[in-house]
């Protein structure tokens, strides 16, 4: 079934990862800017990261007949140090221009403290002044429920976002009906253990259906899955759901979404 | 539209095979001495939510791991999660 990866870091993958994405149906992959693993020292390592996902990895993908988008921003990993944080800020509003930049993301919060808050509300407020799509990344684990509530009161309080131009990342049980309640998008991040299970996504598409939601594998550094969305597509069939049900979780969907931003042509 | 499959069916080995790692887990933290860790204590409180009938079990299982204070903390104390609140700060 032909889909789209619609959060992956493809940075952190091998050729071979992006040869299995295509074997199984991928047409699209879009990679939002995120923490290396490690901090970097100035703003001059997101230069050359920016240029790394806008410029090299849709190239990579090209050979395999895909194609990449991706999205920038400083990673609220990265937000603690606000004067860091600022001029990574300044670098974003001329590389939005690229052809590929689909919007600001994944912006949020990790550990929900007050610099990271900052550094969210200031990236919304980038979003909304150059009409640009939102992508959200909400935080791990026990600072996950705390985090989306945060991050939920920061958009709704800015005049000129929608919600319907802005997806919150990595929703899990406790999360999903608060985003799309308020309406915005919810996006299912399907890991091998850690968050959220395949199994655990197939139920909440059960539960809250297909409006407004999309499925990724995020296949970043850490243990991850680049074919978690194909595998979702097993386990959906496996439990009897048409292939126009499923078709519009993995492809419809993303592609509905990404398409506001006027770029995404997959 | 789903069609009628066993739920059941197509599950049950597979959970009962989780399940057995976690009580696997209960037993090697005992022997291990490390029972005592608040991490394996909000497991073992968690256990009980599996016996609730309102189809809302995971959701509660999550909020039982959940920070529930409202305020962003003054500043970040590093850049990990560990699974559940711990002891003494904010829940």
């Amino acid at each position: 079934m032909k889909y789209i990866e619609p959060h992956a870091h493809m940075v952190s993958r091998t050729t071979d990862d992006y040869e299995r994405l295509a074997l199984a149906g991928c047409v699209a992959v879009c990679e939002p800017a995120f923490w290396a693993g490690f901090d970097r020292s100035s703003a001059d390592g997101f230069k050359d990261y920016f240029d790394q996902i806008t410029l090299t990895e849709p190239q990579r993908a090209a050979k395999y007949r895909m194609d990449h988008y991706s999205w920038l921003c400083i990673n609220p990993k990265e937000a603690e140090d606000l004067g860091l944080a600022r001029e990574v800020l300044s670098l974003i509003p001329e590389r939005l221009q690229r052809s590929n930049v689909l919007g600001i993301g994944e912006i949020g919060l990790n550990k929900n403290s007050q610099n990271e808050l900052k550094i969210l509300e200031e990236h919304i407020d980038l979003a909304a002044t150059h009409d640009q799509l939102i992508l959200v990344h909400t935080p791990h684990l026990e600072d996950k429920l705390k985090g989306t509530k945060l991050t939920l009161d920061a958009l709704d309080a800015h005049p000129d976002i929608t919600p319907d131009r802005v997806i919150l990342d990595h929703v899990e049980e406790h999360t999903i009906g608060l985003v799309l309640d308020r309406g915005y998008w919810a996006g299912m991040t399907l890991y091998p253990d850690s968050k959220c299970s395949i199994p655990r996504a197939a139920d909440m598409l059960e539960v809250y259906g297909t409006e407004r939601i999309w499925m990724n594998s995020a296949c970043d550094w850490g243990h991850s899955d680049p074919l978690a969305v194909p595998k979702a597509i097993l386990e959906l069939r496996r439990r009897g759901y048409s292939e126009d049900w499923i078709h519009k979780v993995v492809y419809s969907n993303p592609k509905e979404f990404m398409s506001k931003s006027g770029k995404f042509r997959s | 539209m789903k069609e009628d499959l066993s739920t059941v069916e197509m599950d049950f080995i597979s959970i009962r095979h989780k399940l057995l790692d976690v009580a696997a887990f209960l037993d090697r933290v005992e022997r291990a001495k490390e029972d005592s860790d608040f991490r394996v204590k909000a497991l073992q409180e968690a256990l009980p939510l599996l016996e609730s009938s309102d189809s809302q079990r995971t959701k509660r299982i999550l909020e039982h791991f959940s920070d529930f204070s409202e305020s962003p903390i003054e500043q970040a104390p590093g850049k990990g999660a560990c699974g559940t609140v711990p002891p003494g700060e904010s829940a």
